[in-house]
């Protein structure tokens, strides 16, 4: 009975994307950064949804929307709780935990406003020294840039 | 392992590669004159001044028999045109066989070596890596204390802003060292270093001022304490003559203790130090001449023997 209205409140797709275990207060970021409020797909999210994990939790559904893996990365930067579900003909037909990967290329800034690549155009690199709570040390600078300064480019 | 590859960065070398290149050094000390750098050609490409680290490379690679070509600073390059630095260094890496640079960008050395189709030494990225100047260091460490292994150094002044001493952290703890860091609370030793320290089980303990730690050390690493780090001129004030070694302070010191300074020094050593047998400074930056022949030959593959 209880189930049945969580299906309620989250509307099936047929075929898309669903992205579980957002921090709610993550989940304005989660759709700039996939730039989901520039795409002509349906979607439909729910936010402040309860989790025994979270806390509070949002949760988007994005029909026809397969992401690539480096889309998936930037999520993964700002909720890496985040689940994905592929659904195809309202099956989910794949279930993908987001994992920050140890390097990450074009995504994120530098925090070093002395940085060559604040300064001139190359594209940032990390090696990621530190998970979940993200830590990031320049591939060019050397320089830590920690979860709180971490800027999503 | 070391040949045809850049040299960014202390941590793009391991500890085998430290002593290689200060047994190479040796060499070079023993024989610093030679031809094996003939027709070898050297750029030595300076987007900001210092003179003290071009002359160092340049008098490596002359006494090596190799040639220069390059500029001492950007206003007499094409940068000032507007050029990239991308194509400044794809340009120039026609024209030499390894490109030497100093750049006020942090990371421009590493750019520089992807783009290079010649290997890159950086001699000094802004506030971020200056290998050449560790190894020269250790070749100094190792060559008054006939070892690099568990000694006791104390660094001093800053060690929030300054690279030679974070880098020399990093090369010295492979080498189950014990660090006293003695410095203003405004220019602490980053935590990060600390942790690297933490992490590996090695000792370090902070000072305000030397107190009575002098007479533990082997070796004292002194920098300069600058003005432009305060926010507050009056905490500048109240510490600056608290970072200064002065001669009678060395008296109960060990026989083989020695003072290290990256140079330039400005008052923190004052000159009655110079006299005494544990200044070390000026044959320090004589070493930087002999590790850097050891570099450049590591490097180009060129047989010292």
């Amino acid at each position: 009975m209880k189930k049945d209205r969580k299906h309620l409140s989250v509307s099936a797709i047929k075929d898309g994307t669903v992205i579980d275990h957002i921090p709610a207060e993550k989940l304005f970021n989660v759709i700039s950064i996939l730039g989901l409020d520039s795409i002509p797909n349906q979607i439909t999210f729910g936010t402040n949804l309860e989790s025994k994990k979270l806390g509070r939790k949002a949760i988007i559904k994005i029909a026809d929307k397969f992401f690539k893996e480096t889309e998936i990365n930037k999520i993964a930067l700002i909720a890496p709780t985040a689940k994905l579900n592929i659904i195809r003909d309202y099956e989910v037909v794949d279930k993908r935990q987001v994992e920050v990967p140890d390097e990450i290329i074009g995504i994120a800034r530098c925090m070093n406003p002395k940085c060559i690549t604040n300064n001139d155009s190359v594209i940032t690199r990390f090696r990621v020294i530190s998970k979940p709570r993200i830590s990031l040390r320049c591939h060019y600078c050397e320089k830590i840039t920690d979860q709180e300064h971490l800027e999503i480019l | 392992m070391i040949r045809n590859k850049s040299l960014v960065s202390i941590n793009d070398y391991n500890k085998e590669d430290y002593l290689a290149i200060l047994d190479l050094a040796e060499q070079c000390e023993a024989r610093p004159v030679s031809n094996i750098m003939q027709g070898k050609v050297v750029a030595t490409l300076f987007f900001e001044p210092s003179t003290r680290t071009r002359l160092s490379f340049e008098s490596a690679v002359n006494r090596l028999g190799g040639r220069i070509i390059g500029f001492s600073e950007a206003g007499t390059s094409s940068v000032t045109k507007g050029e990239s630095l991308k194509d400044t260094i794809k340009t120039v890496s026609n024209y030499c066989d390894l490109i030497v640079m100093r750049h006020p960008i942090e990371g421009s050395a590493r750019y520089a070596s992807e783009v290079s189709g010649v290997p890159v030494i950086n001699a000094g990225d802004g506030a971020n890596q200056h290998p050449t100047q560790t190894l020269l260091d250790l070749y100094s460490i190792r060559k008054t204390q006939k070892t690099l292994d568990n000694l006791v150094v104390i660094m001093v002044g800053d060690l929030k802003y300054g690279r030679t001493v974070h880098s020399l952290l990093q090369a010295m703890s492979e080498f189950n060292t014990t660090f006293h860091f003695v410095s203003p609370d405004e220019l602490k030793m980053p935590g990060e270093y600390k942790m690297h320290l933490e992490n590996l089980g090695l000792k370090y303990y902070e000072h305000k001022d030397f107190t009575n730690i002098l007479p533990e050390a082997d070796i004292v690493y002194m920098t300069r304490v600058q003005k432009e780090r305060f926010s507050d001129p009056m905490d500048y004030e109240k510490v600056k003559n608290v970072y200064v070694l002065r001669s009678n302070m060395l008296e109960q010191t060990k026989p083989n203790m020695k003072i290290l300074h990256p140079l330039p020094r400005v008052n923190e050593i004052t000159e009655d130090v110079d006299d005494n047998m544990k200044a070390y400074y000026f044959t320090q930056a004589l070493n930087g001449v002999f590790t850097r022949q050891a570099i450049i030959c590591s490097i180009l593959g060129l047989d010292q023997k």
